[in-house]
Formats: C-alpha cells, structure tokens, sequence
C-alpha cells in the first residue's frame, strides 16, 4: 500500500516559549496540542489517533491522553526513535488513517531540557535501565557531541572536508534565524565566527552545535477529504520512509546514515528525486548531521557535501536547496533535544506560504521533511516525509 | 570513568577485563568475530556463541578530543580480529592523535575498581 496522497498535515504549531521553567511537561504537550488543532480548526473532540514519543511523561498515550480529556480514541502510537519519532508519527498516521483506523490524527512533542539544567550534548547520559550497550560505552564518556565529532572526524578523513565548510550550516542557519523573532540565537554568523568558538569536540566547535531549549510542537494530520473541509492549504504526505542504523555487531560505518534508506523510500513512494524539493528541513543537531543526511538523501553525491553546503547554498534566496528557514536547532529551537517535531513544522510553513517573507521560498509546492534520533555516531533512527501542496 | 551497571550480558566482558583480556563475542555458526559481546549472535540469533580474547591490537578507525576537564580521547578502534569497537585513547598526546594510528590494549580501573579495556599508541 502506498501512503501517496492518503493523509494531510492540517495542523501545525510551535511553542513560542524557548525556557518554561513554570510550565510541566504535560501543560507543554497541552499547550501544542491546543494550538495545533486551533490551527486546524478542529478541537480535541475531533481527535481519534493521538502520537507522542518518550518525551510525554509516563505512559504517554495513556497519561497524556487523560490529561487533554481525550476521549474518542481508537489508535494510539508511542514509537520513540528519538528525535526522529514525529516524522515517523506522520507516516504511521497516514497508515493508520489509510486502514481506517482513525481519521483525526494527533502528534505531540515537549519538554524542558534547559529549565532542568540538563547537560544535554556533554555529559555522558542513559536513555534509561537495561540498554544493552550502555557497559560498552557510558565508561568511555560517550557524549551527544562526541558521538557526531566522531562522525565529522572521520568525514574529514575519508573526503576532506573541512571545519569552514561544516561552518557554512550554522551560517546559513543564523540568515534565517534573524528574521524570526522567537530564536534562541538571532544573530548572524559568520564562518570565522563558528571556527573561533571554543571547541566542544574535535572538530566540532560550541557553534557547530544546536541550542538546548525548552518548548515543543505539535501536528494533526487528518484524512483529505477532511483537509478539503478546513480553511486551510491542504498539505499532502506525497511519500515517506524510515530506517535505522547501528554499529552492526562491530561493523559501523560512519560515513553515512540511515537516512540513505529513509530517504530512497520516501522519493521512491513519492515518485520524485531530489532535483524536484523546493524547500529541505534537515536535523540540525550539529553541523555535521545536515552534510551527512543531504548527501545520503541524494542532494549530492557522497563525500561533497562540504562543497555543497558552501557559499550560501541553503540559505533561502541565495543558494539552491533553502533549508531550515526558522533557523533550525542551531539557531531557533529544539525543544526537549528532539528536533524532527520543529522540521515537519517548518516544512508545512513554506508549503502553505506562511514562512517569514524574508525566508518564505516563492511558489514552495514539493518540501522534504527528515530527522535523525538517536546518535549518528552510534545507532539512531531516521525519517523522511515528502510533503507538497495540493 | 563512570561504572559499568552490572548486566548478565557484559558479566563475561568485566569478569575477563579483570584479568587483563579484552573479550570479543564470535559466532560459532559463521565464525564472524562481534562486539559487543552478547548472549546471542549477532549474526544468527543462535546462542551458539563463544567468547574470546582479542589480541589487543588495533587502529584508530575515528577519534576525537571531548574538551572536557579533564580533557579525554573518545574513539573507535578497528580490532586486528575485525569489530570496530568504542573505547577511550589514553597515556598519549590528545592532539596528537590521528585516524589510522597503531594502537595496544591497556586497562584502567572505572569510579567502583572495575577495569576496562582501553588503548594507547602503539
């Protein structure tokens, strides 16, 4: 079965909050859930699929659900691939609304990583009991920015690539960043700029990584002939893949990520190539994600992703493939470290036209959505949607 | 370097790292090497599984310098035997390491006593 054309993304909202040290991390989910479906014009009455991954407290369908008052559900999905997970939530609400499971899907993600002071990219952390390798790597000071400098080492080795070219990510991030006012770090950059700052993880430099926020986002995704009722763009889920990547039983290969499947499945399903995407959101947890992933999504070939991201090439306006054009983790938000909630959102921006006019791509119709979660140096999960306007 | 929780997946791995040895799982159906070690292979899922002591030799396959205080070496070290494996280079100049270096087997004592394998040049 095909997703192409089953499901739409109706509803979109990001949490304008950067730090909540006042909010719990149910009222979070709450809060977007609220603003998503107001978005819509829907109300949580509507709401018959709700999604949510290891960010929502406790049993997240279970105590989220009665938390929001949702009554009327009849699937639910808490698949956690970390940051990846909502991407993935589209897609299974496209399957599950494709099967006549429910009709109204809901997708939340929040947290509070920067009120909680969490050391989030440079001290060793757990994601929870029993994780079989974690006696293998935890001694070992296996951090978030040492997982990926691992990564951009070993790219630099095999292709040459190099700290400037990793820094023309954080570049092009911060042009978009300065027209919106809710980003964390607004302020241009310049590649100097991020090669100066201090080094975090050889070769990866404190502005090489994402900002540690608070917040969240939410989606709904609905059925089209429900999207044709609304008063809003109808957003349609063209293609999509996922996959996962680990060490391969000591066999890691660093040079490339899941995305290489995630991302032929979803142009595959799509009947598209890249030549065709207008707008690309792209995780954004370091510098080096974004290379990895467009040259495993086919933006370039393999090994040129430092030359291709050079020069302005994503920035909006400027270069050929704009991306992240809310500024991204890097610059704007990445609420409860988990950044493929804010890529979705982005992506249905510039699709319905409502991106910052400085930024807004001109006759946006095809937009590429993929996230990674989990470490890209270790074992992580990934998800490409492919989204157009009707 | 924080304590490896007690596990008895990794039981053999510890108790071998005790004695000085840097264990590697194979599998006896296929005879391919693997790490980490495991119960299961990771090849076949059968539990026909034999654990081993790797020669301690290696290179560095990728590395980098967490600039932490103290500053250390993170990185993954391509075993003689094969598995790329995720460890610690220590006893050495952190800015003088490079991708492709020699590099030996020693053990460190984790925060509760337990050693741990890890390399430094050879």
């Amino acid at each position: 079965m095909s997703l192409r054309g089953k499901a739409c993304i109706v509803g979109a909202y990001e949490h304008p909050l950067r730090k909540a040290p006042g909010h719990s991390v149910a009222r979070l989910h709450a809060e977007v859930a609220a603003g998503a479906l107001a978005d819509a014009g829907l109300t949580k009455d509507d709401v018959d699929g709700y999604f949510c991954a290891g960010d929502a407290p406790g049993l997240g369908p279970i105590d989220m659900a009665e938390y929001m008052n949702l009554t009327r559900l009849r699937h639910v999905d808490a698949t956690d691939t970390g940051g990846s997970s909502y991407l993935l939530h589209v897609s299974h609400a496209a399957q599950a609304i494709a099967a006549g499971k429910c009709d109204v899907a809901l997708v939340t993600l929040a947290g509070r990583p920067r009120s909680s002071g969490t050391a989030t990219g440079t001290r060793p952390r757990s994601w929870g009991p029993d994780i079989p390798n974690d006696a293998y790597e935890l001694p070992y000071g296996r951090t978030v920015a040492a997982a990926y400098a691992l990564v951009a080492a070993r790219h630099m080795h095999e292709f040459g690539t190099t700290s400037e070219q990793l820094a023309w990510v954080k570049v092009a991030a911060s042009h978009h960043a300065q027209h919106n006012p809710q980003a964390m770090l607004p302020q241009v950059v310049t590649v100097e700029d991020v090669v100066s700052s201090p080094m975090v993880s050889d070769p990866l430099h404190r502005l090489d990584c994402c900002v540690i926020s608070d917040g969240g986002g939410a989606l709904v995704v609905a059925r089209p002939e429900i999207a044709r009722r609304l008063n809003r763009p109808v957003i349609t889920l063209r293609g999509a893949g996922e996959a996962v990547k680990h060490q391969e039983a000591g066999g890691i290969d660093l040079t490339y990520s899941a995305g290489r499947r995630s991302g032929a499945a979803a142009f595959a399903e799509a009947g598209v190539s890249p030549a065709d995407i207008r707008y690309a959101s792209i995780y954004d947890s370091f510098t080096i994600t974004v290379v990895v992933q467009l040259e495993d999504l086919g933006f370039c070939e393999k090994g040129r992703g430092g030359a291709f991201v050079a020069d302005g090439n994503l920035i909006s306006g400027v270069g050929r493939l704009p991306f992240n054009t809310d500024g991204g983790g890097l610059c704007n938000n990445h609420p409860a470290n988990r950044g493929g909630m804010t890529k979705v959102i982005e992506a249905v921006r510039q699709l319905r036209g409502e991106a910052h006019p400085a930024v807004q791509v001109p006759g946006c119709h095809l937009a590429l959505a993929h996230g990674t979660g989990g470490l890209l140096g270790t074992r992580h999960g990934s998800a490409t949607l492919i989204l157009e306007r009707a | 370097m924080m304590a490896p929780a007690p596990d008895p997946d990794s039981a053999p791995f510890l108790q071998a790292a005790r004695e000085g040895r840097l264990l590697i799982g194979r599998c006896l159906d296929t005879g391919r090497a693997f790490f980490y070690p495991r119960a299961i292979s990771p090849f076949t899922l059968s539990s026909n599984v034999a654990m081993e002591a790797a020669s301690g030799r290696g290179t560095i396959y990728s590395v980098t310098v967490m600039r932490a205080r103290p500053a250390y070496a993170v990185a993954y070290v391509e075993l003689e035997e094969g598995p790329r494996i995720f460890t610690n280079i220590v006893d050495c100049d952190l800015d003088a390491l490079r991708i492709g270096q020699a590099v030996r087997v020693l053990f460190r004592p984790a925060e509760d006593g337990q050693p741990l394998p890890v390399f430094t040049p050879a």
